[in-house]
């Protein structure tokens, strides 16, 4: 069982209290309508499925109920960071470094 | 006193006798043995039978790694488990054992044939012996395996047992009670760590247990273990027995399963059997010692052959000579001990047997004090005996060539093809694992967890070298937890320190062909099966593992896991690490399902979710149906009826006069905040801006890809405040998708959403009388038509109490919904049902409500959808609202696929000879077209209705809007059956009831 920081509780707690959420940093298009079929194909279905390090959203389902984001790497399962909705999507290679 | 116990050796207490029986004999063991050892000490060692060739077996090992030694053990009624390791299972007062896989007796099995058709069994076989003919496979084939191959019985009972559960929190974990786990723990303690230190065994020690001519610190090896045990309970640390570390998860998660009662003549009542325990620790240290290896030569499996070490662990722990002439076949220093012990506890060794040329000259020396004939760069070629080792045929190998063999009379013979690592836990974290050339072995390499490894889990040997590497161990834990640890140093004398080399199969002079040279005792894989599935194509010991399916028992390949790989490498003509190395997986030993399950059993399985008025429709004999976690009413027999009538009178007495029905399960989530109504447009396919206050409406929820989700008549309180119903089942995902679309899309959006599934109690009151009963219970509220028409929301008072009432139908009669604070829902519900009797107002369940929801082709999200349904498909554009510009799912609507015709549509069905469809069955358009048919659809609803005197369905159907009136055919076994394509409004089309 992973142990999963809330930036919102700022507490790093046990998995059974969060539920994942899908790939993050996927905003909804202001207007869906001036979208082409393909533009909306893949907002709803292309993902990265990305080895290594992935961004994606969680939700501290169980605890303060807010959505937020993290890095974690698909191969190794660790979370690298976790931040709240809305922040900027950090960048790739400091974290690594740090990894 | 037993025939092979030695009085005054072992740990066991000579004064506590304990009986048992196996195979129907009674027994005496001794308080402290295994069921293996008291066996033993009794001169049995045939124990049961192998699972594909039902060849005699004894026990091989000691310990938790033993693959032959599985019987079936009986504590009891409904307290029988299959495949219990005898070497691990502890006696206690009236154990009933019993040997598996033997027909009709242990001594004389019928399936020992099988040992004779050994091409049919050989490597691979279950994918290429039973190809032909097909009729054959379930018949013939599977039958014959199924009975010929296996393992013990699974028990049919209910497990009587209690298991429990619990977490646990540490600074360290130590796992493995041996000399270096011991070091480990005691200096993280000292540096005032919390400490936990578990072992899998009755007590801590490991291999000290069998060693007691070591002397520690000036002391017998047994007196420093209790010196170190009282120092470490001195240092506050938690020492745990008979627990085993299962499994090692994510970020020193440990799981640990510890047997409580298994051992103890009488458990105290309500004990539970074993305990899981769930760790987190901040550092962990390994220290599982190393597991000995079988030797691979024909024969090798015979009763009587067993590991050098378990024979040292039998005598020196048990006091048990398990015979009385050993020979000793190795190729590792550390069976010399084994021998010495033997012969200084009065045993006989008549030959060591060694494969290596060069021997340690201290060894050779005390073996020649002792009279122990030695041959070196010897082999071992076959053994005798049938149902026990008689002999065993021993020849020398020079420059590669066997030669001349003879035979050596003995009654054991004791082995050692060197120690393994044990890094089953280490390999759980995906630690990588490293080839050491020089000791062939693997060793740990890259660690991924905040964990130590000590001792000869790091294939060091002897006491001295693994305490100080326990000492080193706990420094570093200590250190890393930024505390500051004390080094001890243990002066060891009379230390066995050892060496020796991995073999492949043993140097032969027979034809390998013919040769039963086991390498996996459980699975009953031969090294020349391993040869052929290399001979095969098999390249990688993955492929090597599966085909042929050498360490995929129960044991996971403890032992035979090395001794397959050396073959397969040299069979390969490569190096071990190119061929690779399987992946162990938790749990480490087989752990019993009712220690996964812990409290999660019976009524405590998952929660049961029951409303208020659930009571008084148990107190009715009501008939219960889970739905989601709900136990709903489902419907109210009385006088024996059975569903069917009871749904059938139910559904009369609505249409009838009038009827009620408790929808307190409905989900219900209140949308509050300035900007509730845009954020409601957004959400919900209808408009809401014109929606005024006091006013209700159908709501319709899509996913993003267009397809429905949910959908509940929602309410507008005011202008800020919705009341939101969902469907019973999803409540908290249709929130979920709320919360996200707030928090995460539209966060500038003032809106609060709270979940009121429980706070509200909720009675639906439907039927042409529904007013009349209602009326005088109510208050503050002018319920007549024109003042509160169909589709109105009020908040009043009903029966005294403070209520939000809609008038609603779910049923096509003149409705209303009385939702009240549920602490009241059981007043409400007695109140009208009082009212109700001048009516004779009927309680009615969920079977009911189905079937009168689909008389009016009012659809259940889940049952008539499946994910893949638009509203359009399901006959719901009206509910979009198509000005609006955006919501949820509006962009889908216009995909390729979604306006594509021929889509599956929801229907209504009406079979030509009356006949009622089954739910799922599947729809097609011509009922003479050839098998494989192209399906059309299937039916999603089906009831009899009393209202139309016949049986009605609901189907999704390719194109099926533009069907109306066409014949389709639903082909059953007994026949195809007749439908014609309706609409889904069956009852009362024009919706004059609802207006009442
Ligand atoms: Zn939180």
């Amino acid at each position: 069982m992973l142990l999963i920081n809330c930036p919102y509780c700022e507490a790093t707690l046990p998995e059974l209290e969060f539920a994942y959420a899908g790939e993050a940093h996927i905003d909804r298009p202001a207007d869906p309508s001036a979208l082409s079929d393909e533009e909306w194909r893949d907002f709803l279905f292309i993902r990265t499925n990305a080895r290594g390090p992935h961004f994606e959203r969680w939700r501290h389902i169980h605890g303060c109920g807010r959505f937020f984001n993290a890095v974690r790497d698909t191969v190794s399962d660790r979370f690298l960071m976790t931040y709240k909705a809305g922040e900027a999507r950090p960048v790739l290679n400091a974290l690594e470094a740090a990894e | 006193m037993s025939r092979y116990r030695i009085p005054g050796m072992g740990r066991v207490d000579p004064a506590a006798p304990v009986s048992f029986t196996f195979d129907g004999r009674r027994y005496t063991g001794l308080r402290g043995d295994t069921v293996a050892s008291a066996l033993l000490a009794n001169g049995v060692h045939l124990m049961g039978r192998s699972f594909k060739y039902h060849r005699p077996r004894g026990p091989v090992s000691a310990g938790s790694e033993e693959p032959n030694a599985l019987i079936g053990t009986s504590r009891g009624p409904g307290r029988f488990e299959p495949n219990t390791r005898a070497t691990v299972q502890e006696l206690r007062q009236g154990l009933v054992t019993e040997s598996q896989n033997k027909f009709p007796s242990l001594k004389f099995d019928i399936g020992a044939v099988n040992d004779r058709a050994y091409m049919l069994f050989s490597a691979g076989f279950y994918y290429k012996t039973f190809m032909w003919p097909r009729s054959f496979w379930d018949k013939v084939y599977e039958p014959f395996i199924r009975a010929a191959a296996g393992l013990g019985k699974s028990p049919t009972e209910v497990d009587p047992d209690e298991y429990a559960s619990r977490y646990l929190h540490t600074d360290v974990l130590v796992i493995g009670g041996g000399a270096s786990g011991i070091a480990a723990a005691l200096v993280a303690a000292r540096s005032g760590a919390r400490v936990v230190l578990v072992d899998e065994n009755a007590e801590m020690g490991g291999s000290l247990l069998s060693d007691p001519s070591v002397r520690i610190d000036g002391r017998g090896s047994w007196a420093w273990l209790a010196e170190q045990l009282s120092q470490l309970r001195a240092a506050g640390v938690r020492l745990m027995t008979r627990t085993t570390a299962i499994g090692y998860y994510h970020q020193n998660f440990v799981g640990l399963c510890e047997r409580l009662t298994d051992h103890l003549d009488q458990p105290p009542h309500g004990a539970p059997r074993e305990r899981m325990w769930r760790v987190r620790a901040e550092q962990v240290v390994l220290a599982q010692g190393a597991l000995e290896k079988p030797l691979v030569f024909d024969g090798n499996d015979r009763p009587g052959v067993m590991l050098a070490g378990s024979a040292q662990t039998y005598l020196n722990r048990y006091g048990v000579k398990v015979g009385d002439c050993a020979a000793v076949v190795t190729s590792h220093d550390s069976a010399y001990y084994t021998a010495f012990d033997l012969v200084d506890a009065g045993g006989r060794v008549a030959v060591i047997a060694d494969t290596r040329d060069q021997v340690r000259p201290d060894l050779v020396e005390a073996a020649r004090r002792r009279g122990i004939q030695l041959l070196t760069g010897h082999t071992v070629t076959t053994t005798y005996g049938r149902l026990r080792i008689k002999g065993v045929r021993v020849n020398p190998v020079k420059g590669g060539q066997v030669g001349a063999g003879r035979k050596i009379a003995c009654d054991t013979l004791l082995m050692s093809g060197g120690w393994t690592p044990s890094l089953h836990l280490f390999s759980h974290t995906k630690g990588s694992l490293t080839w050491d050339a020089d000791s062939r072995t693997f060793l740990p390499n890259h660690k991924t967890e905040a964990c130590q490894i000590a001792g000869a889990g790091r294939g060091l040997w002897g006491y001295g070298p693994v305490i100080e590497d326990g000492v080193k161990a706990g420094l570093a834990a200590a250190e890393a937890l930024g505390r500051t640890g004390t080094a001890f140093g243990a002066g060891v004398e009379g230390d066995r320190p050892g060496t020796g080399v991995s073999q492949k199969e043993l140097p032969t002079d027979l034809s390998a062909g013919k040769a039963k040279a086991f390498v996996d005792y459980q699975n009953d894989v031969t090294a020349k099966d391993i040869r052929l599935a290399v001979r095969e194509g098999m390249r990688s010991i993955e492929h090597v593992k599966r085909y042929t399916t050498n360490g995929m028992a129960t044991d996971q390949g403890k032992m035979s896991n090395i001794n397959g790989l050396m073959i397969a490498a040299d069979a390969l003509g490569k190096q071990p690490p190119q061929v690779g190395l399987t992946t162990f997986r938790p749990p480490y030993t087989p752990t019993s399902f009712g220690a996964f399950a812990g409290y999660h059993k019976g009524a405590t399985f998952e929660l049961t979710r029951k409303t208020p008025i659930d009571p008084w429709a148990e107190a009715q004999g009501a008939v219960f149906e889970p739905v989601s976690l709900w136990r709903r009413a489902w419907y109210f027999p009385k006088g024996g009826e059975d569903m069917h009538a009871a749904v059938a009178r139910e559904c009369r007495a609505t249409r009838a006069s009038v009827g009620m029905f408790d929808a307190s399960t409905l989900g219900k989530i209140e949308v509050a905040g300035p900007d509730a109504v845009e954020f409601m447009n957004r959400m919900y396919t209808n408009p809401w801006t014109k929606l005024a206050p006091g006013r209700c409406r159908y709501g319709l929820l899509l996913g993003e890809d267009g397809f429905i989700r949910d959908d509940g008549v929602i309410g507008r309180l005011s202008q800020d405040l919705f009341h939101v119903t969902t469907t019973t089942g999803g409540a908290a995902r249709v929130l979920n998708m709320m919360e996200d679309y707030l928090q995460t899309e539209w966060p500038d959006l003032n809106v609060w959403l709270t979940s009121t599934t429980e706070q509200w109690s909720t009675v639906a009151v439907n039927g042409p009388n529904a007013r009349k009963v209602l009326e005088p219970l109510v208050e503050g509220l002018d319920m007549s038509d024109a003042n509160f028409p169909h589709m109105s929301v009020a908040e009043c008072t009903v029966a005294g109490l403070p209520a939000r009432l809609f008038r609603i139908s779910f049923t096509g009669e003149l409705g209303f919904e009385i939702n009240v604070p549920a602490r009241h829902g059981l007043a409400l519900w007695k109140a009208i049902h009082e009212a109700g009797r001048a009516y004779d107002i009927c309680p009615y369940g969920t079977e009911s409500m189905h079937v009168l929801r689909a008389e009016k082709g009012y659809i259940i999200v889940g049952q008539d959808t499946d994910g893949t349904v638009t509203p359009q498909d399901a006959g719901l554009d009206w509910a979009i609202g198509k000005a609006k510009k955006d919501f949820v799912g509006k962009r889908s609507l216009q995909r390729p696929d979604i306006v594509a015709p021929n889509r599956k549509q929801l229907v209504g069905l009406l079979t030509e000879d009356g006949t009622r469809l089954e739910e799922g069955a599947q729809i097609v358009l011509d009922p003479n077209q050839k098998t494989p048919m192209t399906m059309a659809g299937h039916v999603t609803s089906s009831y009899d209705s009393v209202a139309l005197g016949r049986p009605i369905a609901m189907a999704v159907i390719t194109g099926g809007h533009n069907r109306m009136g066409e014949t389709v055919h639903i082909p059953m076994p007994n026949g195809t059956i007749r439908a014609k394509v309706t609409s889904t409004n069956f009852y009362d089309p024009e919706g004059e009831r609802l207006k009442a």
